[in-house]
């Protein structure tokens, strides 16, 4: 009965995969499956791909693990090559750094203890993010931001209760991360009374300039 | 805080229109409940087998619950925001102006749950009478760090109840509402000069419980804010 749930939720079924709907997503490795296996019906398949709980979490968790990488790389490099920064936006960049690398090694454990396959860590480029102080600050701010509209956006999603709890667990963390940097740049650190959910093609747009392979 | 940064701080109303967007408009919810009562709780193998005939499911009356206790946390952190900014202890206009803007989003979250309920086809609880003189009288600082505490027990709370709501739009929009307690928790701890905290657990510090943040169930939420409530 949880596909009933997403499928009575349009907003919810509509939510992007990788560039396709969910729903076309999972038409359409299930078609290939109802070609190959000839005797069963589509739908059938369909709606046990729905049900399949595990291989959509993985799927969300191997989204969040790429912002994480992502996240994680921004402050390996900020710290090393940020020039100008107070004592104070040292230590939050390292505690941010640190923050994130903890979330790439406990997603990727995650995505094994269900059987799938974590995604390899991209090649990123940040450009001229670590020109200046304010521009770093700015595109963490932008980068944190992101996580926590990506992760709301992805959460609802998740089927199991122990990963969904997990997604919460951190999506908490990037917000008040999100608040911090919010903070280090004299701006208001929770703009919103409700925080953005973002879905998965926004936030993949969002970050493609900085993924170059 | 610069003046800009102040400006920002306005009121954002277009917020409470996503809430609802979210929740897929006043007909989407009911329709939801209704659906839901049709299909049965899938978490629960006893219910799943017999159909509901009444409009509401046990499902759409545990979410209904976590709402109403929702509300009541909500309640209080817009009461005591209310009360800082009456009690005149704020002279800093920078302070005053984030306790203003923290104090109307908890008002905005206590109407969007109030009319979430009643599109669930339930009764809103009524606001908790509250106990913050105390606090109040022993001044500014000791006030701003009860409210940091009381931040930092909001997003718990939260977090503590996500994988216990059925309805997914409900989720959702306790999702938005979850980051939004957390950047409070953050920003006040960081403001009363906390830093990041021990990182093992507790209220105090703007990332207390370290790289994953920690729920709290139910009752150790209450226990919490029982000495505020009168």
């Amino acid at each position: 009965m949880a596909s009933s749930r997403l499928l009575v939720a349009p907003e919810l079924a509509a939510i992007k995969v990788h560039g396709m709907t969910r729903e076309s997503f999972l038409l359409r490795s299930t078609l290939a499956g109802a070609a190959a296996y000839g005797t069963l019906s589509a739908t059938g398949l369909v709606t046990k791909a729905l049900a399949d709980s595990s291989s959509g979490d993985v799927e969300i968790l191997n989204f969040a693990l790429t912002l994480e990488f992502l996240e994680a790389e921004f402050y390996t490099q900020a710290a090393d090559k940020v020039k100008g920064l107070s004592d104070d936006e040292t230590k939050l960049t390292e505690k941010l750094r640190d923050d994130e690398k903890a979330h790439v090694d406990a997603l990727t454990a995650t995505i094994k203890k269900l059987g799938g396959e974590p995604v390899a860590k991209p090649e990123f480029d940040f450009g001229g993010a670590f020109g200046n102080r304010a521009t770093y600050l700015k595109t963490s701010n932008t980068l944190e931001d992101t996580g926590v509209s990506a992760y709301n956006g992805a959460a609802p999603m998740i089927k199991s209760g122990e990963v969904l709890g997990a997604a919460g667990s951190i999506v908490q963390i990037e917000a008040r991360h999100a608040a911090l940097i919010r903070l280090a740049r004299n701006k208001p650190p929770a703009p919103s009374a409700f925080d953005k959910a973002s879905d998965m093609e926004a936030v993949l747009a969002a970050i493609k300039p900085f993924i170059k392979a | 805080m610069t003046d800009s940064a102040l400006r920002e701080l306005a009121d954002d109303p277009s917020s409470r229109k996503r809430f609802f967007k979210m929740l897929g408009g006043a007909g989407a919810v009911s329709a939801f409940s209704v659906a839901l009562a049709a299909c049965g709780g899938d978490d629960d193998e006893s219910s799943s087998a017999k159909p509901a005939p009444a409009p509401k499911s046990a499902d759409s009356n545990s979410d209904l619950e976590i709402l109403n206790y929702a509300l009541t946390l909500e309640f209080l952190e817009a009461d005591f925001y209310a009360k800082v900014i009456d009690s005149g202890l704020v002279k800093d206009p920078k302070v005053a102006s984030i306790a203003k803007k923290f104090g109307s989003t908890e008002q905005e979250h206590v109407d969007a749950l109030i009319a979430t309920i009643k599109k669930l086809g339930g009764k809103p609880v009524s606001a908790p009478k509250t106990k913050f003189q105390p606090t109040l009288d022993k001044g500014l600082m000791a006030t701003l760090e009860v409210a940091a505490d009381v931040e930092n027990l909001g997003a718990s709370a939260y977090l503590g109840q996500a994988g216990n709501i059925k309805n997914k739009e409900v989720l959702a929009a306790a999702l938005a509402i979850h980051t939004v307690e957390a950047r409070h928790a953050a920003a006040l701890n960081e403001l009363v000069g906390r830093g990041f905290g021990d990182g093992k657990g507790g209220l105090k510090g703007s990332l207390p419980d370290g790289p994953f943040a920690k729920p709290m169930d139910m009752a150790a939420v209450l226990a919490a804010v029982k000495p505020f409530l009168a």
